[in-house]
């Protein structure tokens, strides 16, 4: 049933707080461009919802013209150009600070061809008028539970760690499920002032299978009945205060002990209130809110079970005030489903549940833009993150006028899918370590991106050496940052599971966002100027070898351009163990780094492998990330090799080396987001091989990543602390071959090599 | 007798076809239990025999007597006990058979105080039994059984009563302090499928706290002069008038307590009000679970048992209502009349079988 509007005067219109000022910076950002306005107005927050399209620097690649007469020294030139992407917003603030935020809108809301705005939520029609006048535009109402479930099957299906399991006394409380790519079909058990069960089967099929009348309005209304409390917040404080079993009578009031024949325990409540009902006895305003919060908790979680059961769904949310961001509320739902199910579903709750109404209302309004047709991504560096303004968690900011909290998601420019050859795309993580579970492993990574945070800083104003305000922007960007490590180490489950990418992906998003489009850039280009120069010459030298070694000399090219020397004989011992080896159809590989990485590691390799008759697709990062060589400049390396290369030559003009791009711009590797275009080549060329190279790639994010063909991952363990953790010494190197199982007779080898 | 959370039910079989031989060997303290029960409607402060509910002139196990029903407060339980030392309740050679969680809880008491042995028994098993017993051998002449008619509808809503022939399967909710929801298959053969906190006692308890009133016939007094809808908020109070998306009534209960949010509403309603949505609020969960385990369990009939519907047709209409609405008329409330007396029944046959030579 509806959120409920808010009653209590606190709460309510008149007491409007006007002083507040918004700042600019931080908030209600890129309206200047903002259009297909949408809000959900509930019974104490507002959330709104805006499409913008963000300017921000990109760096760009292009080739010089080689038929140019006076000869350049440099490979390409490097522009950075202004792109313009398209952003959702969504914020969510205080109902009393509605008019407020209406005139800031108003103010900075230039040039909008916007008419309508989307409102959905119990509170809609109660600021219809105010709306309307303020921003001028039309309120058009949209169904509550379309909404709600619109923006819920967004959620997952574009938040990778959208999901998590709740569990107060565990090392980590919230454990992040794995983004299954078939969200469909799943209970939402929507718990406003009464309760929805919604069944929703696909896209626009659902259907709301039942309810209760017991919700979140019982809790408070019967709350502020019994402990004159009034604000749903405080009887939570209440609640987690007091001891239920004064107040319930449990199995052992009734039996002395337990009920053993039907497995009913002592503790178990036997009637919620049965000790209240006497005369001659006080009960505490705590004891009283914890048993009626047990009462509706356990009331709706049977219910829950009752009709997961008879739909036979294994997957059920739970979202609505009555759980948003509450951790008592989404305590006591997750003991009473684990008590009705003995532990066959699990509670499932919703990072953005509170977001889920205004994004299905902006959803609805932005249908001819199609937005189903995209991927979208959660930008870190203006989303807050996960109960970022929840009391329980952060009892500073318990001051909670003026607290915002925002989310953000980037258009991503490719619709991104699963890699085709991944063996269980429902259970695969792109993650070697979970930090939020590992505290020794998170303590280390956010120590070490906070002590190489100066360096980054010191890149990103070094990369634009003539534009003074760079180093204003950089201090900008460290202290944004450095703000996100802080909360990271309070609330490391604030975007999800915390993860070496994630950290890595958070930083990158930050540098965007102060318009460090791509810091290496000159780096970049200088290395792989350098490495160009060496090619010939390593080929030539190579095609010198015997196959043993140069198979060697291959494989230590790619891992680390022959500086390290290490057991030759083992590596020839694991390529010569499959017979196979070398006569795949085609080999997807993942690249690493520019210069010499790419230029005389990865390229005499694919020589090789085309010489082999193997076909090979070289996938590189869409935008940049650290030094990684992007899908740009790759092009233009490829040509440049092509054209004192006759193998490679030859390949691309035989359609036999492809190059493609990732559709990411992170350091790290995730499968299960991949370019569209990429999963259709591995398709259509038969893809039997995937060679994943470097640290971020093969190492933080898919060490353990199964696939349904033969696998290569190769690294050198550039740091130490990893090192020790997978039982090696620093510039180790890994060497992982594996073949799926079933597949032949062998499967794999991993070297690990000092 | 049986022993709950909230009442002790105790049932009393008074042979009326005692044998000069009998009468005289019969001790004289049995006697003057005998009359203290049977020429008395009131025991103690708390303690009534329900009347109306004697079966008059029935069988059981080959004798002819009357069936008397008594309750009283579990709360009394000490006093009990001291009465039975009192009155000397060990001298009688007999059997206290006992079922409900205080069979259990009290089970050292009544031998340190009153040296009586209880024969404790499943409350489920005893309940069953009880149950079917009664049924078969129906209410002095009249069916034990009865449902609704048109319960849809106030005005032509109608109390029928009926038989309970070929009894299974059957859905049985027994609403005491807390409520059990057991699958019956046959006499033996039953599970109990769930069991919810919020019960009869749940109803009292809240009452007690909402309203200041102290006994269950108080309670329901002030419920059956409420109007719950000052204090839930309907279907309509949000939307207007239906919720047409999905087929609910602008008359649905969307939020129970749910207008109590609004310090305004607090201050307007009456206790009656109060104790009416209480009321309603139990009751109606109370059928939407054991509707969901009706459909589970693909049960059609279901049978309402428990002293939660004690002198409450509130409730009895209102669960017929809510069985026969959200089933689209699949399934159908069924009532007893010994309501809450079954688990004693059931126990008192125990002590009658006629193979133990007791």
């Amino acid at each position: 049933m509806a959120e409920c509007v808010g009653v209590d005067s606190n709460t309510s219109g008149h007491s409007m707080d006007k002083s507040i000022t918004l700042p600019p910076d931080e908030i209600f950002r890129n309206l200047e461009n903002a259009k297909r306005f949408a809000i959900d107005i509930g019974g104490s927050l507002t959330k709104l919802a805006y499409y913008s399209t963000v300017q921000h620097k990109v760096a760009k690649v292009r080739s010089f013209d080689t038929t140019a007469k006076a000869p350049n020294d440099k490979l390409y030139e490097i522009s950075v150009q202004e792109e313009v992407t398209a952003r959702l917003h969504f914020i969510k603030f205080e109902n009393a600070y509605i008019e407020t935020c209406l005139d800031f809108i108003k103010d900075h809301l230039v040039n909008t061809e916007t008419k309508v705005i989307k409102a959905t939520g119990g509170g809609a029609h109660k600021f219809k008028e105010l709306i309307e006048k303020k921003l001028g535009l039309n309120v058009d109402k949209e169904d509550e539970m379309t909404c709600l479930i619109k923006g819920c099957n967004f959620v997952l299906k574009n938040i990778p760690h959208e999901a998590f399991v709740y569990a107060r006394h565990a090392d980590s409380e919230f454990r992040f499920q794995t983004a299954n790519p078939d969200i469909f079909p799943y209970l939402l058990v929507n718990i406003g002032s009464g309760v929805s069960i919604v069944k929703v089967e696909s896209e626009d099929q659902f259907e709301r299978i039942g309810g209760s009348s017991i919700g979140g309005g019982t809790f408070w209304g019967l709350g502020a009945l019994l402990t004159k409390t009034k604000r749903f917040d405080e009887l939570l404080q209440l609640a987690s205060k007091g001891q239920h079993t004064n107040v319930d009578m449990l199995v052992k009031d009734i039996y002395g002990g337990s009920y053993g024949c039907l497995g009913l325990t002592g503790d178990l409540i036997a009637s919620s209130f049965g000790k209240s009902a006497t005369a001659d006895k006080e009960f505490s305003k705590e004891d009283m809110a914890k048993s009626l919060l047990h009462m509706i908790s356990n009331d709706i979680g049977q219910l829950a079970c009752l009709y997961a059961k008879l739909h036979n769904l294994s997957r059920v949310y739970f979202g609505g005030f009555f759980i948003r961001g509450h951790p008592v509320t989404m305590h006591t739902i997750t003991y009473s489903i684990n008590f009705f199910t003995k532990g066959e579903v699990q509670a499932l709750f919703l990072r953005h549940e509170g977001y889920l109404g205004a994004i299905g209302a902006f959803l609805k309004g932005a249908e001819e833009d199609n937005p189903n047709q995209y991927s979208w991504g959660e930008n870190y560096a203006g989303s807050s993150g996960l109960m970022s303004v929840s009391p329980d968690m952060n009892p500073m900011q318990r001051a909670r006028s003026g607290t915002f909290d925002m989310l953000e998601m980037d258009r991503l420019e490719r619709q991104l899918v699963n890699l085709p050859l991944l063996q269980d795309p429902s259970s695969y993580i792109p993650d070697t370590v979970d930090l939020t579970e590992d505290a020794l492993a998170r303590d280390y990574w956010l120590y070490c991106f906070e002590d190489a945070l100066d360096g980054v800083v010191k890149r990103a104003v070094a990369s634009q050496p003539d534009i003074p305000e760079a180093v204003v922007r950089a201090e900008k960007f460290r202290q944004k940052y450095r703000h996100k490590l802080l909360t990271l180490r309070h609330q490391p489950f604030a975007y999800g599971s915390l993860t070496v990418r994630s950290l890595l992906d958070t930083r990158e998003h930050c540098l965007n966002e102060f318009n460090f489009p791509d810091p290496y850039s000159k780096i970049k280009q200088r290395e792989n100027d350098m490495a160009l120069k060496h090619y010939q010459r390593t080929v030539e030298s190579l095609d010198a070898l015997s196959w043993e070694d140069r198979q060697f000399a291959l494989v230590s090219g790619v891992l680390a351009g022959n500086v390290f020397d290490w057991g030759a004989k083992a590596v020839s011992d694991v390529l010569e163990s499959d017979p196979g080896f070398g006569f795949e159809q085609c080999a997807l590989f993942f690249v690493d780094n520019s210069g010499v990485d790419i230029i005389l590691g990865v390229m005499p390799f694919v020589r090789e492998l085309l010489s082999r008759g193997t076909e090979v697709v070289l996938a590189s990062n869409s935008g940049p990330a650290l030094n990684d060589v992007t899908n740009g400049e790759l092009q233009i390396l490829t040509e440049r090799i092509a054209a004192m290369d006759p193998v490679l030559q030859a390949g691309l003009q035989e359609d036999r080396l492809t190059l493609v791009q990732s559709g990411s711009s992170s350091p790290c590797l995730d499968l299960s987001r991949l370019d569209k275009v990429l999963a259709m080549v591995v398709r259509e060329r038969q893809t039997d091989l995937v060679i994943i190279e470097g640290m971020g790639r093969a190492i933080h994010t898919n060490y353990y990543a199964t696939l349904s063909c033969e696998s290569l991952k190769m690294a050198v363990i550039k740091n130490s602390w990893l090192a020790d953790r997978l039982g090696g010494k620093l510039f180790s190197v890994v060497f992982k071959y594996e073949v799926p199982l079933g597949k032949v007779h062998h499967n794999g080898a991993t070297l690990m090599l000092s | 007798m049986d022993i709950g959370g909230t009442l002790v039910k105790l049932v009393y079989f008074e042979p009326v076809d005692i044998t000069a031989e009998e009468e005289q060997e019969e001790v004289e303290n049995l006697k003057s239990i005998r009359r203290y029960l049977t020429s008395n409607v009131a025991y103690g402060k708390t303690g009534v025999r329900d009347v109306h509910l004697e079966l008059r002139n029935m069988t059981m196990c080959g004798r002819t007597g009357n069936l008397h029903f008594i309750r009283f407060p579990t709360q009394a339980m000490p006093r009990f006990i001291q009465m039975g030392r009192d009155k000397n309740f060990s001298s009688l050679h007999t059997t206290l058979c006992a079922t409900g969680g205080g069979a259990y809880k009290f089970e050292n008491e009544f031998r340190m105080m009153a040296d009586l042995e209880l024969l404790k028994l499943d409350e489920l098993d005893c309940l069953i039994r009880g149950l079917l017993f009664v049924d078969r051998m129906g209410f002095n002449g009249h069916p034990e059984c009865y449902y609704f008619q048109n319960p849809s509808d106030t005005q032509s809503c109608v109390k029928k009563p009926c038989t309970l022939d070929n009894p299974f399967p059957m859905l049985l909710v027994n609403i005491g302090s807390g409520v059990s929801i057991l699958a019956v298959y046959s006499e033996n053969n039953y599970k109990r499928v769930t069991g919810t906190s919020l019960g009869g006692g749940t109803f009292l308890g809240l009452c007690c706290l909402l309203t200041g009133c102290e006994t269950f016939e108080e309670a329901l007094e002030m419920a059956s002069k409420g109007d719950s809808t000052n204090v839930d908020k309907l279907v309509k109070d949000i939307y207007g008038g239906d919720y047409e998306r999905f087929g609910l009534q602008g008359s649905a209960v969307a939020s129970s307590f749910g207008h109590m949010m609004s310090k305004e509403k607090r201050d307007s309603i009456s206790k009656e009000d109060l104790a009416r949505a209480t009321l309603v609020t139990i009751t109606n969960n109370i059928g939407s679970i054991a509707r969901m385990c009706a459909v589970n369990e693909r049960i059609e009939r279901v049978v309402f048992v428990g002293n939660f519907l004690r002198i409450n047709t509130v409730s009895t209409k209102l669960l017929a209502y809510a069985m026969d609405f959200w089933s689209k008329g699949q399934l159908r409330a069924l009532f007893l009349e010994h309501e809450g007396y079954f688990g004693a029944v059931g126990a008192l046959m125990e002590l009658l079988k006629p193979t133990d030579d007791l």
